[in-house]
């Protein structure tokens, strides 16, 4: 059974961009690798002529006609936003 | 060492529907900030993406377009990355079962031949938003007006292997999509845009080279230079005994150069997973046929039948519909005068010379095809001959109006009165009489220089070809 | 007044016996004044509830009452309220006012029902005992130091004490079900796709869904009614006609044929609580009901294939609280992924990180085939075991939770533990069934729950099967000593 060590974890956590302190990640390493053990069972079983099942009730995706139905409430929809400027969300400048 | 260069393009077009991909705010270019992005766009908490019938009709069509597999069932997946301008922190879009499958289009090659490139897949997925890199002390502006606009994703095959070939493939694309009225296509508001991969390997050798992404060239223009300016680049490495990195590039214009993009998300894994908010897409047999249908004619058919049907020269074809508004332009006005030859001469001559010279779209011409018409029609029943109506023209592109208003107003009517033509004649004699007596004297070349005379005296207004004839008349006496 | 059902409000509402001001007032009251023993509420909308609570009485008298007119609920606090605190537990949506109304709390809006507040919860519904909220834990009304059940755990208590008559919940693993157990309330997982999840943050997407907690099935049949129907916004609610859930309410269960998974019923069940479900059978027996033992063979994989699929669906879900356009931000970011890095570390609990954590791994490469793809395979398996035994039996009942409500802290250490109290709640979510849970008795004077599991689109039939058994026992008018 393959055993997360720390540096899965940093990794993980960059993927998820998720902070993580330091003192915390062995436990979480743990917690992971305990989880990841649970969940090993479903190797249990042989599921080769299995079709997955990515939703619970066989449907076909509605279709909406082309047309325009909302219309700007940007005063609403920002009104909360943690920093804007000139009708922007504002983050720390991105460099390409 | 012969190299061989392999380039395969991966095109993003915006496709043309009122309303965004997965949600009914508007995808009109050029709005107030966040002014076009509803809750669903803002990725906010809770809200959930329906899709847009129309995108998917779009795609298909463009599949259908380029003799694609369209696949009845379609699924989106989400592909999961940070960056602000993707407010839910994943894009939709279709990898495992994308709604195009393999298809391909011919590309017209320098040389008049053509060459078969094809196309792997077309994919469905969402536009992100624009991040505004002006200072806002320091930081960044994100505007999603454009997060959720549908974009069809259109993977070639490697198949390509010169700047040139890749360019007529991009404008082959260009072509058909504007043509089908799948998307307007525009370079400039970032409707088309384009990445190159480009890779080089020794000749003959079957595995492909270490590629680098071009990414967001858009125009034709650039296309050709920054592939031409990457695969120096590479050769050059490559023959000083260097590899590849793979990567991702920039074209810098200014300076002619590519150059390595800072590491947006370096080596991401997507994390691709069928998207539990969308069920699958199906469309049946018959919808596909229906589609089918309602396609309009074809670059590479219309080309054909202007051959075919009108007598054009596959030149003067392959040049009125390698753009639909060019196409759509000459057949208006070849319709209502019923000359192709004529409509496709001064589309082709004076008409593109202007256009290119001022750098002009056809759709911005200030000649429209009434215009164009209402000219040629003029020359059609000898009101002016050809070479007045392209000085009628040249007032009509510069100051505007119509034909009829400019023959009129400076007095352009050509002259078919015989007596008008015949008295111009005589003076034209009696003021050269030497010429006149040399013209006696056998030497019958001097007639163009009558008839050269006799237009100048009527100021071009005389009839040429009756100029000619009366000419004779008179000399030969 | 408050231990009237919603049916017994309605009743009492149009005889003029109260206006819906006084009765709003009244929980109100109630919520001040007890609800610090309980911590049931994140946010109590007095002042909002007043006023709609007015205008609910001027519709009456204009003859303009709709389904709920004037009815007092409790909103669990993943439903996104117009103008109003909506932080799923979470320090991440501490400050998050939501701009637009979910679909069920419009609907509930269009009926006239009164929003009495937003009821605490496990943090973005990640949790089976209402510990990991933000917020503080719940306490369960009948053991003040016992769990009240999670993750709608602030709703069951609130039903529970009479601080509302009725919540709404949501269940992606149990979460209706297993509260409404630890409770002693009625609790209904409607199947996949019969209510709106628009509007209600997202766990898991193909696993949740909202439904009623009350105290009765009668009045989650009231409720069901206003929840329930399709809605454009979401591309997986189910275009179903909405019966009228109380016309059937008083069937005969004549040759109901009832199964007994024979997995349910092992090791790892309660004694004492085997012996309170099997007396509930008892009664459904008395009734014509002819019971039988069945086999959900692959019950055991329900607990692992959730564990992937639900993690996996949330990690991508919650990828979109980085900070930028809402709720929690940390200061002074140095750069882009400082900001997401920190406000997300800052903003989510350790259980949330932990799913997120495992739901990533899942989904990463090299392991999205032996993981993901694997649990979505055996969900099948474990769909197609309801499938099978839905052709001999009409209901699948048996306990809704091992054991009745543990002590506050004492699964904290012990995550896997935890899960496994969801063991006989989650195989219905992965196949998308209905599912509820009724009160049946106590063990330790806390209480246990019978959980009922239908076909598809039962949801009228279990509710009758609900109310039957709600007419020969008592268990459910119980409430606990001090709040009743």
């Amino acid at each position: 059974m393959y055993t997360l060590d720390k540096s899965d974890v940093e990794k993980i956590a960059f993927l998820a961009r998720l902070g993580i302190d330091e003192q915390d990640i062995p436990e979480y390493a743990t917690n992971l690798t305990n989880i990841l053990d649970m969940v090993e069972q479903l190797n249990s079983v042989d599921t080769d002529d299995v079709k997955p099942m990515a939703h619970p009730l066989d449907g076909v995706q509605r279709l909406r006609p082309d047309e325009v139905t909302e219309t700007n409430d940007r005063e609403n929809l920002m009104a909360h936003a943690p920093e804007t400027e000139a009708g922007l969300f504002l983050v720390p400048r991105v460099v390409e | 060492m012969q190299w061989e260069v392999v380039i395969g393009l991966e095109i993003h077009v915006q496709l043309a529907n009122k309303s965004k991909i997965f949600s009914g705010a508007s995808t009109a270019y050029g709005a107030e900030p966040n002014t076009q992005a509803c809750a669903v766009d803002m990725g906010l908490p809770g809200v959930l993406p329906v899709f847009n019938g129309g995108a998917l009709r779009k795609s298909v069509m463009f599949g259908l377009a380029i003799d694609a597999q369209i696949n009845e069932r379609s699924v989106f997946d989400r592909k999961n990355y940070f960056y602000p301008d993707s407010p839910k922190a994943y894009q939709i879009s279709q990898l495992y079962y994308p709604v195009v499958g393999k298809g391909s289009i011919d590309i017209d090659l320098e040389n008049g031949s053509t060459k078969c490139i094809g196309v792997t897949r077309a994919h469905m997925e969402e536009d992100a938003g624009k991040s505004l890199h002006e200072d806002f002390h320091g930081q960044t502006g994100i505007d999603l007006n454009r997060a959720g606009t549908p974009l069809l994703e259109i993977v070639s095959e490697p198949d390509m292997r010169s700047a040139k070939e890749a360019v007529a493939y991009m404008r082959k694309i260009h072509s058909i999509v504007r043509y089908l009225g799948v998307s307007d296509g525009n370079m400039q508001e970032g409707s088309f845009r384009c990445d190159a991969n480009v890779s080089l390997r020794p000749k003959g050798q079957e595995e492909f080279g270490t590629r680098t992404e071009l990414k967001n060239i858009n125009s034709f223009r650039f296309v050709e230079k920054a592939i031409n300016v990457e695969i120096e680049r590479q050769m050059d490495i490559l023959e000083s005994g260097g590899t590849i990195t793979q990567e991702t590039r920039l074209y810098d214009a200014d300076k002619n150069e590519t150059r390595s993009m800072r590491s947006k998300e370096e080596a991401n894994d997507y994390r691709y997973f069928p998207d539990p908010d969308l069920l699958p897409i199906v469309i049946s047999q018959e919808e596909i046929e229906q589609i089918c249908t309602t396609l309009p004619e074809l670059p590479d058919a219309k080309c054909k039948r202007f051959v075919t049907e009108l007598g054009l020269s596959e030149k003067d074809a392959r040049a009125l519909t390698s753009d639909r508004d060019m196409a759509d332009y000459f057949e208006q006005v070849q319709q209502s005068i019923d000359d192709a030859r004529m409509a496709a001469n001064w589309l082709l001559g004076e008409v593109s010379a202007r256009l290119n010279k001022n750098a002009l779209e056809i759709k911005d011409s200030p000649v429209n095809a009434e215009g164009l018409t209402g000219l040629l029609k003029r020359i059609k029943d000898n009101t002016i001959s050809g070479k007045i109506a392209k000085d009628v023209f040249e007032a009509m592109w510069e100051e505007g109006g119509d034909a009829d208003s400019i023959i009129e107003s400076k007095g352009l009517k050509q002259i078919t009165d015989t007596s008008a033509i015949e008295a111009i004649i005589d003076e034209v004699i009696v003021a050269n009489p030497s010429q006149m007596e040399e013209f006696k004297a056998g030497k019958d070349k001097l007639i163009g220089f009558f008839v050269g005379q006799v237009m100048k005296a009527s100021k071009g207004k005389a009839n040429p070809g009756q100029v000619n004839q009366l000419l004779q008349k008179k000399l030969k006496s | 007044m408050h231990n009237k059902t919603i049916a017994e409000l309605i009743s009492g509402l149009e005889a003029g016996e109260f206006s819906s001001v006084e009765l709003t007032q009244s929980y109100l009251d109630r919520i001040s004044s007890l609800d610090q023993h309980l911590n049931s509420f994140i946010t109590v909308t007095s002042e909002r509830a007043l006023e709609q609570a007015q205008q609910a009485d001027a519709q009456r008298a204009a003859g303009q009452a709709g389904l709920l007119n004037g009815i007092p609920l409790a909103q669990k606090d993943i439903f996104c309220t117009k103008d109003v605190k909506t932080s799923c537990g979470s320090r991440m949506l501490d400050p998050f006012i939501s701009p637009y109304n979910a679909t069920v709390i419009e609907k509930f809006n269009a009926s006239g029902a009164v929003m009495l507040g937003k009821t605490n919860m496990d943090e973005f519904a990640m949790g089976s005992s209402n510990e990991t909220s933000w917020y503080c834990p719940v306490k369960n009304p009948w053991a003040l130091k016992a769990v009240p059940g999670g993750s709608s755990g602030g709703s069951a208590a609130a039903v529970a004490a009479r601080l509302a008559p009725a919540a709404t919940g949501t269940d992606t693993g149990g979460s209706i079900r297993q509260p409404a157990s630890f409770c002693g309330v009625t609790g209904l997982k409607p199947t996949y796709g019969r209510v709106s999840r628009y509007g209600m943050i997202a766990f898991a997407s193909s696993l949740d869904q909202a439904g009623p907690m009350t105290r009765t099935a009668e009045d989650a049949a009231l409720l069901l009614n206003v929840m329930a129907g399709l809605d454009l916004r979401d591309s997986t609610s189910v275009d179903k006609d909405v019966p009228d859930y109380t016309g059937s309410l008083n069937n005969e269960l004549d040759g109901l044929k009832i199964g007994l998974p024979k997995e349910y019923f092992s090791e790892g069940l309660d004694d004492a609580v085997a012996k309170v479900i099997e007396d509930a059978i008892k009664e459904y027996e008395k009734m014509g009901a002819v019971v039988s033992e069945i086999s959900l063979p692959n019950s055991k994989l329900a607990v692992p294939t959730y564990y992937i699929i639900a993690p996996s669906e949330c990690s991508s879900n919650l990828s979109r609280m980085d900070g930028v356009r809402f709720g929690h931000r940390c200061e002074n970011p140095r750069d882009l992924n400082d900001l997401y890095i920190r406000s997300r570390g800052e903003g989510f609990g350790p259980e949330v990180k932990r799913r997120i954590l495992v739901g990533t791994y899942a989904l990463s490469e090299g392991f999205y085939d032996a993981y993901y793809v694997k649990a979505q395979k055996t969900r099948r398996l474990i769909s197609n075991d309801f499938n099978n035994a839905f052709e001999n039996v009409d209901v699948i009942m048996g306990p809704a939770a091992p054991s009745p409500a543990f002590n506050i802290g004492e699964l904290m250490d012990d995550p896997i533990t935890m899960y496994l109290s969801d063991i006989y709640t989650i195989a219905v979510n992965l196949a998308g069934l209905p599912g509820m849970s009724i009160p049946a008795g106590f063990v330790n004077n806390r209480p246990v729950g019978l959980q009922l599991i239908g076909r598809h689109f039962d949801e009228a039939k279990l509710l009758n099967i609900a109310h039957k058994f709600q007419k020969v026992t008592d268990w459910h008018t119980q409430g606990p000593g001090q709040f009743v």
